[in-house]
């Protein structure tokens, strides 16, 4: 089937068995293999995109579901230029290690801090708990989106 | 030598990739012409199998092959031991693809290789498998009865028994005043790794050669084990390591797809790539930590340890793994842990069962070792009356008394010592932190509906496995330097703090150092991995080795060119000068020199865990109101990375003492095959976790003073938790005595002490 | 874990996708949020020959509510009901009950209607429909119907639905102003099935004497069910200790709970018991 729908500000058009994931039509179709598959049922977060702003787990999505929506990966929320802000601050509180979880980290952090910039730590930690790190423990991943809460403050902007 | 960036705490080179999603793992790599594989498992925990036949799933469009034992004509090669390699263990090894028998649900049958994963996946009903149950099980003590043999040549369903021995512990318990036994059993879980394992092939049918993406933790190794089993001389062979996401001493080892992959690539003459799935990683990945101690603990009347002896049993799983002995040896030559224990006599056996194999997981035997001598410890300070502080006071390993020997492991004549520390200055430095004599005020107390206890546990971590590490330097067109590293990279920061070390080292501005390339055998001619905390006490002291070797290289150069002696030549940041003149450092590119560290010994780092929880006693819920964890480690290179190594680590434990739980039913079915039902530490789970790092004892045996740091955090939180859980639940004489401490267990444990008490 | 292959439609209309549905001999499913339905296909649990995507179809995303109750469109996903004001008053036991269910990203996409049909007997949404006697309206080939939620839930993923039929809407009666009630569960992780959980509210007179009582219970046995002898014992009493300690006694004494990997039996009926303490001495206050 023929889906078209944006990716990070621009205009895909993929033809795709109905089955695919949008997950895997963004890792192989499109190769934007910053999207991570850790789990394919739902429960580990690495996948995490934006689809129309809000945060979803693109394994649980197909690929013709995105038909006509917006959908912002890792890639789309990075610059060559220099790390955001976001980006900065989990490399300042080392919120990662191996990598692997960290696009969906980043993605779901930046959902959250969009819409709620003043958020405490408990609702931090509530909106995380449906990503999965295994290195980190997560008390870094908490504390670089808090600190990176003011970011998000002033216009919106990253 | 400079210390400008050593000890400081460096952000991270790696991050600049990972946090714009640009990493590189396997299953990034798709390259023209590949072919998926799909790995059919056994459904059955054990049986013979009469017959796989494909015929049907050849039909299917998109199938390209399927590949069973009888591609093999040698028939399938066996997995070789990598630590413990001995003769005992060869019966029990495992072929990289069942042919006569399968032994555990998830072991593999047959290799589709299809146009997609997808195809791949549906063909797999496809294939007709026709296997004769066998009685299967999944208890130790069934195994013990053997009569159900996995092995039946072996005649046994023990593969080994450790025996440790330190003095003479019969003629000291026989003496001792007191002594206290106990059962107590640690839960299967594992090192689940967040990006599962994969394995690319490709296959050069002209040159003969084979180049492996996907490698990790020991390429080197696996590539010795691959060219002998596939008949291709090593240099035939590239092992190529990509990002890696996340190791914990499981991702890494040989596995049999490790084998099937690159056999594939070069049976079809076509690149293929396996994918590891979730449900795959949970049945196929090893497995770990399943023990069960009968111990017996024997002290003087003030509380000092006389000697510790028993019987622990391990579950080992279906086959012996490439390590999976190390946590069966290490579980009782640590029993001790930081302590005096001048007699022990401790026998590990190792139970074979219809279950997944096992290998090692961070903290190998460590983590299960500890619960038992913590929980031990509680319990004897108990019945003495004596602090559980002063308990542990007493009998720490004091700095007078190292290098402190310990218990030696027969059949493998292990003999080992810890290198250096006062421990009782860690466990201090922690109950301060803590503020242990405020907060003991607590201990035991129902306030607002839950009961606080507070738990403490004293650990050591091993470190530093040799034989040897290498480290080589090369000067750059540029003038820049890049460093090779015989090291491997699975998340935990090498580009980094290599790079420290070496700046430091030649005294240079850390961005001179360009690259530094690890693992991957295309870019060093030898390594030995990543695996027991040795990379920066291994390759941080290769590397400077290497660098002072590199530096004698350009002063040889240097003067030269220069026309003076080598002596003279001073090499700055980008220059090289003497005899009034100079020249630019690119002038001497390809210029390299290698170096290495040859070690047999060990690095002891160490420390003190301490929690404060609550338990609320109907619902058996524990949450942590504040946990410290304080490690001396010798010198601490990145204190960034290493506070992440420790929380990293910790949380990690705490999901094996809370959460994580490999279950079996009796025939061996698996029970807990999605992250649904294995469950992960999320982040709401244990959120006041705190570490403070020290390193005011460097390790005498390497020249960094360094000492392996990776799984200090994991070793003591089982016994910690568990401690601080019977503290919180004494009033209902609650003690603990498996893990995980799920809700329900708790629950039991606050039901059997009500009932009890009523009469 | 790749999903099986299937056909995928995503129809204009309610009546296209019953046709639609109709069309594959009870071998199509309808698609809403496929929170749970998309695992159970990675795992090939499920395997329909068709999916019926339903986020075309208009008017199944809005909340509606008038004197009669509170309309959840099939397609109101649980961030709409949590962000929804209006609900703390028109119905504050579902905004209790839905912010335990998932995470984040999943309650961006997981539905109403997807919950209710995929009849997990530890999800939040059939407990509370359950619970407060709501109403089904679906729309097969013949038309709509409603089925009341007692004779909607029949057991482990087992609904009254018919291959052909789908949910539209779920109605919960009108909430009166002083209704009292209160929600507990108990998970291993945020976020996860509940090993236990309690759905209570019960209608005080002036004097505070119980009427009402509606005691519902998920992720322990078979189903979610209503606990009618627990219902009996806080009916007439004024919810003193007495009677909380009646009623929860009652709650533990009527479950059917059976060991598994997170919790044994015994341990999910003490649980029950528990939460319903709780669940009253919350409503209570």
């Amino acid at each position: 089937m023929t889906t078209k729908f944006e990716v990070n500000g621009k205009q895909v058009e993929v033809d795709v068995e109905p089955r695919l994931t949008l997950a895997d039509c963004l890792r192989q179709n499109l190769r934007l293999t910053g999207t991570h598959i850790g789990c394919e049922h739902g429960v580990c977060g690495a996948c995490t995109v934006l689809v129309n702003g809000d945060a979803v787990r693109s394994c649980l999505m197909l690929a013709v579901q995105a038909d006509g929506a917006k959908v912002v990966t890792v890639e789309g929320l990075s610059n060559d230029a220099d790390l955001t802000p976001l980006q900065k601050s989990f490399r300042k509180h080392h919120a990662l290690q191996c990598g692997f979880c960290t696009p969906g980290f980043i993605t779901t952090a930046h959902a959250l801090l969009t819409e709620e910039p003043d958020c405490d730590a408990d609702r931090v930690r509530e909106v995380l708990s449906g990503n999965i790190c295994r290195c980190t423990g997560y008390i870094s991943i908490v504390e670089a989106v808090l600190d990176a809460r003011s970011a998000y403050k002033k216009d919106g902007a990253r | 030598m400079k210390n400008t960036f050593i000890g400081a705490p460096m952000e991270r080179r790696e991050d600049l990739r990972f946090l714009r999603g640009k990493g590189t793992y396997v299953d990034d790599l798709a390259p023209e012409g590949l072919l998926y594989a799909v790995i059919l498992r056994s459904s059955v925990a054990h049986g013979r199998i009469r017959s796989i036949d494909a015929s049907a799933a050849l039909k299917i469009e998109g199938v390209h092959s399927v590949i069973t034992a009888r591609d093999m004509p040698d028939g399938p090669p066996i997995i070789p031991m990598r630590l413990q390699p001995l003769p005992e263990f060869k019966p029990f090894e495992q072929p990289v693809i069942a042919h006569d028998k399968v032994r555990y649900v998830g072991e593999p049958l047959a290799v589709v290789l299809a146009s997609s994963v997808a195809i791949g996946e549906d063909t797999l009903e496809h294939i007709a498998v026709e296997i004769d149950d066998l009685p299967a099980f999944s208890e130790w003590q069934v195994a013990a009865q053997n009569k159900s043999l996995l092995f039946e040549q072996a005649g046994t369903n023990r593969s080994l028994t450790f025996y440790s021995r330190k003095g003479d512990a019969d003629a000291a318990f026989a003496k001792a005043p007191y002594a206290r036994k106990e059962k107590l059993n640690t839960g299967r879980h594992y090192g689940l790794t967040m990006e599962p394992r994969g394995v690319m092939a490709e296959w050069d049918a002209g040159k003969g050669r084979l180049t492996i993406s996907g490698a990790a933790k020991v390429p080197f190794f696996n590539r010795r084990i691959l060219a002998k089993q596939i008949g291709l001389p090593e240099s035939a062979i590239e092992m190529i390591e990509n990002d890696v996401g996340g190791g914990y001493g499981a991702r890494g080892e040989f596995y049999p797809e490790d084998f099937l992959i690159p056999f594939a690539a070069r049976h079809v003459n076509r690149p293929v790539k396996w994918i590891e799935d979730r449900r795959e990683n949970l049945m196929a990945m090893n497995h770990a930590r399943e023990t069960e101690a009968h111990i017996e603990i024997a002290c003087e009347r003030d509380g000092t340890i006389i000697g510790l002896r028993g019987d622990v049993h391990t579950d080992m799983g279906a086959y012996m793994r490439t390590n999976g002995a190390v946590g069966a040896r290490n579980v009782v030559q640590f029993m001790g842990g930081p302590y005096r224990v001048p007699h022990v006599k401790l026998d590990s056996h190792l139970w074979m069962s219809n279950k997944t194999p096992v290998g090692t997981y961070r903290g190998p035997g460590r983590f299960e070792s500890s619960f038992y001598i913590e929980r031990l410890l509680d319990m004897v300070a108990g019945d003495l009356g004596i602090d559980r502080i002063e308990m542990r006071r007493r009998n720490l390993v004091t700095a007078a008394e190292q290098p402190y020997p310990i218990a030696s492991v027969q059949p493998t004549d292990a003999h080992d010592q810890y290198d250096s520390g006062e421990y009782s200055e860690a466990m201090n430095r922690a109950l301060k932190e803590f503020n242990w004599a405020e907060k003991s005020k607590f201990a035991g107390k129902l306030i607002d509906g839950k009961y606080h206890g507070l738990g403490i546990a004293c650990f050591v971590e091993g470190g530093a496995a040799g034989p040897k590490e290498s480290a080589r330097l090369e000067v750059n067109g540029d003038g820049t330097i890049t460093v090779f590293m015989g090291s491997s990279a699975v998340g935990q920061g090498v580009e980094t703090v290599f790079a420290q070390i070496a700046a430091d080292a030649l005294e240079i501005p850390m961005d001179r150092i360009r690259h530094v390339y690890h693992g991957s055998t295309t870019t060093v001619s030898d390594g030995y991995g990543a695996y027991h905390s040795r990379s920066i006490v291994m390759g941080g002291s290769a590397l400077l080795d290497a660098t002072e070797k590199f530096q004698a290289a350009i002063r040889e150069a240097g003067a030269k060119k220069l026309g003076c002696r080598p002596d003279e030549v001073k090499i700055g940041e980008d220059t090289v000068s003497g005899g009034g003149k100079s020249f630019p450092l690119a002038e001497l590119a390809g210029l390299t020199a290698e170096g290495a560290f040859l070690n047999k010994k060990h690095t002891y780092s160490y420390g003190t865990h301490i929690a404060h929880v609550t338990v609320d006693a109907k619902l058996g819920q524990v949450q942590i109101l504040d946990y410290v964890v304080v490690q001396d480690v010798g010198r601490a290179i990145n204190p960034l990375t290493l506070r992440g190594q420790i929380i990293g680590s910790l949380v990690q434990g705490l999901g094996g003492a809370m959460l994580e739980h490999l279950q079996y039913d009796e025939q061996g079915q698996f029970l807990t095959g999605s992250l649904a039902d294995y469950l992960l530490p999320t982040a709401t789970d244990f959120p006041n976790l705190r570490c403070f790092v020290t390193d005011d004892y460097p390790s005498p045996i390497n020249p960094l003073g360094a000492k392996g740091a990776g799984e200090g955090g994991i070793v003591a939180a089982g016994g910690v938790m568990a401690n601080a859980v019977a503290n919180a639940l004494s009033s209902f004489g609650a003690q603990p005595r498996r893990l995980p401490l799920s809700p329900s267990y708790i629950w039991e444990l606050v039901q059997a002490g009500s009932r009890q008490a009523a009469e | 874990m790749k999903l099986p292959p299937f056909e995928y439609a995503a129809p204009a209309t309610l009546k296209e996708a019953v046709a639609l549905l109709a069309s594959h001999g009870g071998e199509a499913k309808p698609l809403a949020g496929g929170q749970s339905l998309m695992p159970m296909m990675a795992f090939r649990i499920a395997q329909p020959s068709l999916l019926v995507d339903l986020r075309k179809l208009p008017d199944l995303k809005s909340i509606a509510i008038d004197k009669d109750g509170v309309r959840l469109g099939a397609m109101v996903r649980w961030r709409d009901i949590q962000d929804d004001k209006r609900l703390a008053q028109a119905h504050p036991l579902l905004q209790a009950a839905i912010a335990h269910v998932a995470h984040y990203q999943i309650r961006n996409r997981g539905t109403v209607g997807g919950s209710v049909c995929h009849a997990d007997p530890a999800a939040e949404m059939p407990g509370i429909a359950l619970t407060c006697d709501a109403e089904m309206t679906v729309m097969g080939k013949g038309g709509q119907r409603v089925i009341k939620a007692a004779d909607f839930f029949l057991g482990a993923l087992t609904t009254a639905l018919q291959p052909d039929e789908i949910l539209i809407e779920v109605k919960l009666p009108a909430w009166p102003a002083g209704r009292r009630f209160g929600f507990q569960e108990f998970a291993r992780r945020r976020g996860d099935f509940a090993m236990a959980g309690i759905a209570v509210f019960y209608d005080p007179d002036a004097g505070g004497t119980a009427s009402n009582a509606h005691v519902g219970v998920i992720g322990v046995g078979e189903k979610q069910r209503r606990l009618g002898k627990a219902e009996a014992a806080i009916n007439g009493s004024t919810l003193d200790e007495a009677a909380i300690a009646k009623a929860s006694a009652a709650a533990s004494a009527e479950v059917e709970p059976q060991d598994d990997i997170h919790a044994s039996a015994a341990y999910r009926r003490a649980l029950t018991g528990t939460l319903l303490e709780r669940a009253l001495k919350s409503a209570a206050g």
